[in-house]
């Protein structure tokens, strides 16, 4: 086997979680319209202004245009036959993991993350989420006595509404773009954090999510809000089961860092990405950002993207405060005939606010990997500094990577510092690293796990274990 | 310890041969010297001795301690403790030269059977180990040969050999890119490395590398196969006249077989 083809299969391992749980649901008509979204909110018992809040952005969003300025093709979503609303059957109301339904919990242990174990995790509390309502949340009482506030969105706008009300909406307002607007409009479930001021929260938050539904497309929506002097750190994990149809991902994060808050957010996002062809997978269009409002905030985006049949999706920042602080980094795989467009945008409002981009591609198959990042520094952001990197490694000949870095510069003051480089694994790197008795197959993660280690050191520690298992997953098998 | 039998070698798919028929002997406790003009096979050699994926060996053998390896796959050949320090050293961004050298002695210690060394004891090990090339410490958490030196990545050749210790090395024109001093120092490593249990060959252009290493036999390489092989004199001989005469006798040689 050349060792082109060894790259290959080793990163065209097939999808490892793909099976479905047999959980009953709902019955939900299929469509969108105003009716449709009376009925959502209704379900969720959700009070009058938040109905408005949907119907505003539904109405916005039946004006705006679907985009297709990005470097992917796929067919369109017919948002008239997705259910935009579902729920597992008899929604429990949990005192103990003994009374989730023994299905889900099946399938976490499927997946390797069985909540037993998510429990025992040192320091680690689970708010998972079964398709679109939450099922199960832990470790709250010990985030209460640190008085953060750690729930699902639902919960949150019948508990919370006055800081639901003040924040959602306001750093990605619901006519931001198509998928913020659709977002808007039927946003099924999500979490939401409030870290209050003073407060180191005491662990790492993390959700899984889980599109286990046919047609039902997912509208996840996460809302975090640190205050002054308080810091947070939020991980995100997807995958989701094997299906013929194409399911949309459309969530919107926003996140809010007051005076000297720090907000981490990280992901792991391995969403089925179809067959050979690209069929089946799953759209991921996300948007996410965060507001640096306060001075010397900070706000960091973490991301290890390896699944989605097509992904659009740029994490940003805008850096209003002065002294705020940005960072993207990023490992985006892409493999058989998937397609990424992912990034970031950093928006320097602030003085001397200073932004860094990481953004490690990988491409292999016949696959599409591009990188589009936005740099804007505003006419008063005296002494903004900006930094970015974009690496590209290409395995195999069939797949493209691509680069569109965007600068634009309104104070003489500032610096923007852009490096971009494009690699391709090769022959000479794995003979080198052979010769020294290295394996094969050692030698290609090797060279993959140098290439990205500059942003997985990023992770938390938590976290890390599950990126190495999921890049294994990845990127090791059929060599030797 | 090695023996290379009327080796002939191309390029994977494509007819021209570049290795023409070489027959070469090796014994422990030697150094030997191949020189010869650009194109003439010596990097070739040294490439197909060490098993690169890019070479097809068309006819002859290769024996490594009597066992033929021509068949082996470069990380099997290193296993057996041969070594091939690189004319261009290999980037590898983001591992470091401590990760690297670690994972190769561990996995070659583990193939023959020999204890690994743990992370304390290894890095015990490394820092005796470079003071045979005159590194610093922080030489070891460098990305491998990213953004070195010429000078440092031919160093860092002798460095891992030093540490990965072969029964036979083959060493391809290390001595090419080095200033003087730098010269001095890889030689230096290269004596300090080389005694009775291990053989080394070295590839180079010039006779300057051959005023501080000793060779017990010199061979000159032409059109894919050695031609001439005698003691250290033939390396003077050969800066003295250049490689004409022996072309020219060479290729007499040729028009009449």
């Amino acid at each position: 086997m050349s060792e082109t083809q060894a790259l290959e299969s080793m990163i065209g391992e097939e999808y490892k979680y793909g099976f479905s749980t047999d959980v009953e649901y709902e019955d939900f008509p299929k469509g969108l319209n105003e009716d449709i979204i009376r009925e959502l909110s209704a379900r969720k018992e959700e009070p009058e202004w938040m109905l408005e809040f949907r119907l505003k952005a539904y109405r916005a969003w039946t004006e705006m245009e679907e985009p297709s300025w990005f470097n992917a093709t796929y067919e369109k979503p017919d948002f008239e036959n997705i259910q935009y609303y579902s729920a597992p059957k008899n929604k429990p109301k949990l005192d103990s993991l003994d009374e989730v339904d023994p299905k889900i919990r099946e399938t976490y242990e499927k997946l390797g993350i069985p909540l037993e174990e998510q429990k025992a995790l040192a320091g680690v509390a689970v708010d998972a989420v079964f398709d679109s309502v939450s099922v199960f949340t832990s470790f709250k009482e010990k985030l209460a006595e640190a008085g953060v506030i750690f729930c699902s969105i639902s919960e949150a706008i019948k508990n919370h509404p006055e800081l639901v009300k003040k924040y959602m909406g306001s750093v990605v307002p619901a006519r931001d773009n198509f998928y913020a607007a659709l977002n808007s409009a039927v946003f099924s479930d999500g979490s939401f954090c409030y870290v209050p001021k003073d407060t180191i929260c005491p662990m790492e938050l993390s959700t899984y999510f889980r599109i286990n539904n046919m047609n039902s497309g997912q509208f996840e929506r996460t809302l975090i809000i640190a205050e002054d002097n308080s810091h947070v750190s939020y991980l995100e994990g997807c995958t989701a089961p094997m299906y013929d149809e194409h399911q949309l991902h459309a969530a919107v994060v926003e996140l809010v860092a007051m005076d000297n808050a720090e907000i981490k957010y990280s992901t792991i996002q391995n969403w089925y990405s179809g067959d050979e062809e690209g069929k089946g997978g799953i759209y991921n269009f996300v948007t996410k950002r965060g507001a640096c409002r306060g001075k010397n905030s900070k706000i960091s985006w973490t991301q290890l993207e390896t699944g989605s049949a097509v992904t659009l999706k740029y994490p940003s920042v805008i850096l209003q405060g002065d002294n705020s602080i940005g960072e993207f980094y990023s490992v985006a795989v892409t493999n058989k005939k998937q397609q990424a467009d992912t990034g970031t945008k950093m928006i320097h409002i602030g003085k001397n606010t200073k932004s860094t981009i990481i953004s490690k591609g990988i491409s292999a198959g016949r696959s599409n990997n591009s990188y589009r990042g936005e740099v804007k520094i505003n006419k008063g952001a005296d002494g903004a500094r900006n930094y970015s990197v974009c690496d590209s490694m290409l395995i195999g000949q069939e797949c493209g990577a691509h680069t569109f870095p965007y600068i634009e510069s309104k104070n003489p003051t500032a610096s923007v510092e852009h490096e971009a480089s494009t690699s391709r694994v090769g022959e000479e790197q794995i003979f080198y690293l052979m010769q020294r008795g290295i394996s094969e197959q050692d030698a290609i993660s090797m060279i993959i796990n140098g290439f990205v280690k500059e942003v997985l050191k990023e992770l938390p520690l938590e976290f890390a274990t599950e990126a190495n298992a999921l890049l294994d997953v990845k990127l090791e098998g059929s060599v030797g | 310890m090695l023996e290379i039998k009327n080796l002939h070698a191309s390029v994977e798919g494509e007819d021209q041969e570049i290795l023409k028929g070489v027959n070469l002997t090796i014994n422990k406790g030697e150094i030997h010297a191949i020189m010869g003009p650009n194109g003439s096979g010596k990097s070739t050699l040294a490439k197909v001795v060490s098993g690169h994926p890019e070479y097809e060996i068309t006819d002859g053998e290769i024996l490594f301690e009597g066992e033929d390896i021509t068949e082996l796959d470069a990380d099997e050949r290193a296993h057996l403790g041969m070594f091939l320090a690189f004319q261009y050293p290999i980037e590898v961004p983001g591992i470091t030269n401590r990760t690297l050298l670690r994972e190769s002695y561990n996995t070659i210690a583990r193939e023959n059977g020999r204890e690994e060394l743990d992370p304390i004891e290894f890095d015990d090990y490394l820092k005796e180990k470079l003071d045979v090339i005159d590194m610093k410490d922080e030489f070891l958490e460098r990305s491998i040969n990213t953004g070195f030196s010429g000078g440092e990545k031919k160093k860092n050749e002798v460095f891992q050999m030093a540490v990965l210790n072969p029964k036979l090395a083959f060493m391809d024109e290390t001595d090419s890119g080095l200033d003087i001093d730098a010269l001095k120092i890889v030689s230096d490593g290269i004596n300090k490395i080389a005694g009775p249990e291990n053989a080394i060959v070295l590839i180079t252009h010039y006779q300057r590398l051959l005023n501080y290493i000793t060779p017990d036999y010199v061979h000159v390489m032409m059109g894919g196969k050695i031609v001439k092989s005698a003691g250290k004199e033939l390396a003077l001989e050969l800066e003295d006249q250049g490689y004409e005469q022996l072309e020219k006798e060479f290729s007499l040689n040729g028009e009449a077989q």
